[in-house]
């Protein structure tokens, strides 16, 4: 899928973070990290600029609680620390930073939404969004909220990225202003002694057990052809799909709740479970998590249909018309990560991934109940491997439980830039769903 | 006329008899019949006991030749076709499962029975061949998902396409290969397009831009003959019939309501249909003969049936009104014809205080007189009563830093009596009286009646106080004050002050306002020594103004080397040198800013220094109300912190905008550069700062040079070379204009001064000046 850098993509990267280095005055490791895809990293470092320093309906000192408020939902102390910083540097009243309690009302109104677009999205209704924007005292503008709620979509699905590729706080922030390369301390981009390592195997169980890591892949690139050729031949009845889209879905339940109980002990994150506590002032209701889409019980939920309200009919339209060009950068965004590829696997190259990065994308959807009629999910099914799907849940559903074991063990023969692209996916995927569910609540409250 | 669907429509169209309309949408497949009164349903061809995704339609379309004949474009990507002829319940007929991706458009030739279309999400288009199992061709839009499909009426082998990057092409039916055309329509997806059902080379484009084009495509180049911008994405669009430059448009987010544009007149809707609560999704005129009914389908799960005539008509409701002035003094005034016809006999005279006299000439110019009529006023300047020269004249001529402040309310004094301005000329010398010595004004001896009796005794006096250092201070200031006093007496005595018998109190009050003057407390002795020779004063003074933002702080810095000498190179009269040195000498130059200070509390107790600012801002908005605002802001930059705190930024900003608006209308770059550049506001001052990426091409390859201005990415090669040095010129690049040889501006100095020739060797005889 990805390749990092041959000369002259390494000199465009270098370009890059020059400018980015000499506009921002830093080089966040998400920002190195991300350099392995410059063009991608090109129109995200453009949505983030526009969002938090451009204009825009929200005064700037807010815009950077409200990250903080988002990253706070997934512990996520590094966007935390970057973002005090920030706060505090555009002017924003440091008693804030106490905690929930010490801001106005107005803002920890938003609490309730960061929440729920944090962990459940599909749980938000006109009805939360009439609560903010009632006339009163502390009321939201739609403007306002829309910028808000980009916010924080941002941000929560940023801090999937983050725990996903194992970004570390820059461990000295003086010599981090600097300008080098990738960091070291990201497991990520440089271990590359870790690439075939495995150091438990157990956690690649289920259908595979322990396989060849080489023919794993040359299975993956099997299966992708028998794919592409079986679609004309067979064709699953209407049934047939709708069946595989709640068995993904209800797969999804069980792919994560016998891995994380292992896991937790060893942490590799375990500094950030240390300040957990240092974070949840930012936050009401720490409990709060996410809950599987499917298991939804008694109340029916009634699934997202993905063509009733799309990011570019709809979403676009009602973004850019209250928050004006946002739309026009998320929208470039969203193509560019969707689009993205170098056509290579590994080791091979000249490969279609288009099936491979739908896959992705679709199943980061499905996880969050947005259903695609055009879509057979039982692609999902062929393309992901079991640990890849522990992998995808828990970097989108609670990402401060990602291991760098999880990282490891699906993919093994992949590239660590391959992986990143992964990440990437997956960040981008998960903040379209949540925009969706937050646009169609504010949607279904403007009719 | 309306009715309740079960479920939001997706789309509807309508059967060739118009006696029928069909709905679709995800959990909805009817038919319904449209009586006199009401709809009723007819049929119902969502059968089955689990309905399967292919009923989930995105689009619906009945075909125009053959009344049993119906196709679904399903959103998991199938094709559906329909035969209603069919006895079983089950009218389905073919099925086609060709498409990856939600299929998002069908469409039927408009006059062959069995061909059908489809664009679909996975950025295919299909034709089938409804006699046959499978496509029979298949057109590629190279992965960019298709929005929409439509046969074109008239020629019977193209269809256009339109894309989500915006573009719309054109395909030859029998030519699967390639596009016939390809432009880009708009910017973001386009939505929907149709064909004019007249006018052959017609097609009207709709997209999330908000904008409905048509374009002319019997050219070479597709060309935009209109445009229209409506206020949300545009969904669908449609021609109504037998109204050649009317459609109608319904949006796909936030606006629920149809509109019905005259293409002619893209501002105002010709007719608004506003009973969906929800979006609409499907919109079809009744019948293809009549303009006069259109049906429409909505996410609030209704079905509607519009007349024409009940629409509402936000023109009737409009007040056609517009004004505007022209460069030169014209103004051109259009309103209801009602309007203008009572009240023109008196209005455009009545309230003009400026004197300048209309000519009034009526024009009957506009294209829907039916609709609303208004009438189109020019007013025109009278010749020779107001033509504009003036104030180019002006805006050229005048002086606004640079000089001294007495000098530049001269010159502008000047200028303006020479343009026959006296009242501007006489604002100038005010001014200048107010806040400078009298310089030039030819009453000498009025100066001297204070001035010769304090200037004698004044300047030796000082230079022994500052000999005496630091603690002598108080007692000079002292000593000032109670002059001040007795001069402040003297402006007590003839308040009733004629400003020139003022003049010598200001002189000396005035130079202390501006706080510029390094050297602070000579500045009174020099004041004196003005008095009793005035032709020293302007040689002398430039080395003291240093406010004009003309004069870079930095220049002051890096070129004046320890005040004194500098100040006695120019330094005429022996008496000001004296005092000068004096001064330079003991006040190094850091400490002068406590002098400043001193010199302040000097003057602050002979008049208040804003005594006259409130006076003259009053005048500035004088000025600005009448319509000068050239004055105003000329006024205000020449006397720039004098006054500027007083005025509120916003006015300022104002005032700026327009002046600067002004001159950019008379091509006065330079001008408004210059005031941008001297301008305060920081509002305005970054006007200049926006936009300012030079591009440059490669001088070999002649293409962009994107990442660096100096070595081109393609050819690799440094595109402007130093012929002196031969290094790569990052800075400023200097050539000769006759043989294009050139290189860093200091090395081609240094070089053109040993020798004329080229440096590059070429021989040619450079010139640098």
């Amino acid at each position: 899928m990805v390749k990092v850098a041959q000369a002259n993509t390494v000199d465009e990267r270098t370009n890059f973070l020059v400018e980015e280095y000499s506009t921002s005055g830093r080089l966040d490791n998400i920002t190195q990290v991300m350099s392995l895809h410059t063009q991608y990293l090109e129109s995200f470092l453009r949505s983030q600029f526009y969002m938090l320093r451009m204009d825009g309906p929200l005064p700037l000192p807010h815009r950077h609680y409200i990250a903080i408020m988002a990253a706070a939902r997934h512990q996520c102390s590094y966007l935390i620390n970057m973002h005090v910083d920030e706060f505090l540097k555009t002017g924003g009243i440091a008693e804030w930073l106490n905690g929930l309690e010490y801001v106005p009302q107005r803002l920890k109104n938003l609490n309730e939404i960061n929440k729920l677009l944090a962990h459940r999205p599909w749980l938000i209704t006109k009805e939360h969004i009439q609560k903010l924007v009632k006339t009163g005292e502390n009321n939201w503008s739609l403007p306002e909220l829309v910028h808000a709620v980009v916010l924080l979509a941002h941000y929560h699905a940023l801090a999937s990225f983050v725990f996903g590729s194992g970004i570390n706080p820059e461990r000295d922030p003086e010599i981090s202003n600097g300008f080098r390369l990738i960091s070291v301390n990201n497991f990520c981009v440089c271990d590359l002694a870790n690439d075939n390592n495995i150091e438990n195997a157990s956690l690649t169980g289920g259908n595979f057990g322990i396989v060849d890591s080489l023919s794993e892949l040359e299975a993956l690139m099997e299966r992708m052809k028998r794919l592409q050729e079986e679609r004309e031949d067979e064709e699953a009845s209407q049934e047939e799909m709708t069946t595989r889209f709640e068995k993904e879905k209800k797969e999804s339940l069980f792919v994560v709740s016998g891995d994380t109980l292992h896991s937790f002990p060893h942490s590799d994150f375990e500094d950030d479970m240390i300040i957990t506590s240092d974070v949840s002032r930012y936050i009401e209701d720490p409990g709060f998590g996410y809950e599987d889409f499917a298991r939804r019980g008694e109340e029916h939920l009634p699934t997202f249909r993905a063509q009733d309200y799309t990011w570019e009919n709809h979403g676009f339209s009602l973004v850019n018309r209250l928050y004006s060009d946002i739309g026009h950068l998320l929208d470039e965004k969203f193509r560019m990560v969707y689009n993205l590829t170098y056509n290579t696997m590994a080791t091979h190259e000249d490969v279609d991934t288009t099936m491979l990065r739908r896959a992705l994308f679709n199943y980061v959807h499905c996880m969050f109940g947005i259903r695609y009629d055009d879509y057979d999910y039982g692609e999902v099914n062929q393309l992901l491997e079991r640990s890849l799907k522990v992998y995808i849940k828990t970097v989108t559903c609670y990402p401060e439980r990602t291991t760098k074991r999880m990282y490891d063990s699906y993919w093994r023969q992949f590239k660590h830039s391959e992986k990143v692209h992964v990440n990437l996916l997956l960040m981008e995927a998960r903040m379209q769903a949540e925009l969706l569910y937050a646009l169609r609540a504010i949607t279904r409250h403007l009719t | 006329m309306h009715c309740h669907l079960d479920a939001p429509a997706n789309a509807i169209s309508v059967c060739r008899d118009a006696a029928q309309v069909v709905v679709a949408g995800r959990s909805i497949f009817k038919i319904y019949a449209i009586e006199e009164e009401q709809f009723v349903e007819k049929l119902n061809l969502r059968v089955g006991r689990k309905p399967s995704l292919n009923l989930s339609c995105a689009d619906v379309v009945w075909h125009q030749m053959d009344e049993n004949l119906l196709a679904t474009a399903a959103t998991n990507g199938v094709v559906v076709t329909w035969n209603l002829g069919r006895p079983s319940r089950n009218k389905q007929d073919q099925l086609f499962t060709e498409h990856k991706r939600t299929v998002n458009k069908v469409c039927f030739h408009p006059t062959e029975a069995h061909v059908l279309l489809s664009g679909s999400q996975d950025g295919f288009m299909k034709c089938f061949d409804l006699r046959r199992k499978d496509s029979v061709s298949t057109f590629s839009g190279q992965s960019e998902s298709v929005r929409d499909v439509q046969f074109s009426i008239r020629d019977y082998f193209t269809f256009a396409s339109t894309f989500e990057n915006g573009n719309v092409q054109l395909w030859d039916i029998r030519r699967p290969d390639r596009c016939e055309r390809m432009f880009t329509a708009h910017n973001g997806p386009v939505f929907c397009c149709d064909w004019h059902p007249e006018d052959r080379g017609w097609l009207a484009t709709g997209g999330r831009d908000k904008m409905v084009k048509v374009w002319d495509m019997t050219t070479h180049r597709a060309k935009e003959v209109h445009c229209v911008q409506t206020i949300a994405s545009v969904a669908r669009v449609k021609w109504r019939p037998e109204c050649r430059h009317h459609l109608a448009t319904c949006s796909m987010m936030v606006d629920h309501n149809i509109y019905v544009w005259d293409v002619r007149r893209p501002f105002v809707p010709a007719a608004m249909f506003e009973e969906h609560r929800d979006v609409t999704t499907g919109i079809a005129w009744r019948h293809p003969h009549d303009p006069s009914f259109l049906l429409s389908g909505s996410k609030d799960s209704t079905l509607c049936q519009h007349l024409f005539r009940d629409a509402s008509q936000p023109v009737e409701r409009a007040n056609p009104e517009g004004l505007c002035y022209g460069l030169f003094g014209d103004l051109a005034f259009a309103a209801k014809e009602s309007l203008v016809a009572t009240e023109s006999g008196r209005k455009p005279y009545a309230g003009d205080r400026r004197h300048i006299f209309f000519k009034r000439k009526l024009d009957p110019a506009e294209p829907f007189a039916g609709l609303a009529s208004s009438a189109l006023s020019v007013f025109e300047m009278e010749p020779g009563s107001g033509s504009m020269s003036w104030f180019v004249d002006t805006a050229e001529r005048y002086a606004l830093a640079g000089r001294p402040l007495a000098e530049l309310c001269d010159h502008n004094a000047k200028v303006a009596r020479e343009l026959g301005r006296n009242q501007v000329a006489q604002t100038w010398t005010m001014l200048r009286i107010i806040y400078c010595s009298p310089g030039l004004v030819p009453t000498p001896n009025l100066n001297h009646s204070v001035g010769k009796g304090s200037s004698c005794g004044l300047p030796l006096m000082n230079s022994f106080n500052l000999k005496d250092m630091a603690p002598g201070l108080g007692s000079e200031t002292r000593l000032d004050r109670s002059k001040g006093d007795t001069r402040s007496d003297t402006v007590l005595l003839d308040s009733s002050a004629t400003l020139i018998t003022n003049e010598d109190n200001e002189e000396t009050e005035g130079s202390d306002v501006p706080a510029d003057y390094l050297l602070g407390d000579v500045e009174g002795e020099e004041d004196e020594l003005y008095l009793l020779d005035p032709e020293h004063a302007h040689p002398e003074e430039p080395e003291y103004v240093l406010p004009q933002e003309a004069f870079p702080l930095r220049h002051e810095i890096v070129d004046t080397p320890p005040g004194p000498e500098h100040l006695q190179d120019k330094a005429d009269s022996p008496h000001v040198s004296g005092s000068e040195a004096d001064a330079a000498s003991l006040a190094p130059v850091d400490s002068s800013f406590s002098l400043i200070s001193v010199s302040h509390a000097l003057y602050d107790s002979r008049l208040p220094p804003d005594f006259f600012t409130a006076l003259v801002c009053d005048m500035l908005r004088f000025y600005a109300e009448q319509g000068d605002v050239q004055m105003a802001v000329s006024v205000l930059i020449v006397l720039g912190e004098r006054v500027r705190k007083d005025i509120d930024e916003q006015t300022q900003e104002h005032w700026y905008t327009s002046y600067i608006d002004l001159l950019q209308r008379f091509c006065l770059w330079n001008v408004s550069n210059e005031v941008v550049k001297l301008s305060t506001s920081r509002a305005i001052s970054c006007l200049n700062q926006a936009s300012t990426t030079l591009h440059v091409n490669c001088s070999h390859c002649k293409r962009p040079m994107s990442s660096r201005g100096w070595v081109c990415d393609r050819c690799h090669r440094c595109a402007s070379m130093c012929a002196v040095c031969h290094h790569v010129v990052k800075g400023l690049f200097v050539w000769c204009q006759g043989c294009s040889h050139g290189g860093h501006l200091q090395h081609i100095m240094k070089w053109l001064e040993g020798s004329s020739h080229c440096p590059a060797g070429c021989g040619h005889l450079c010139e640098y000046s």
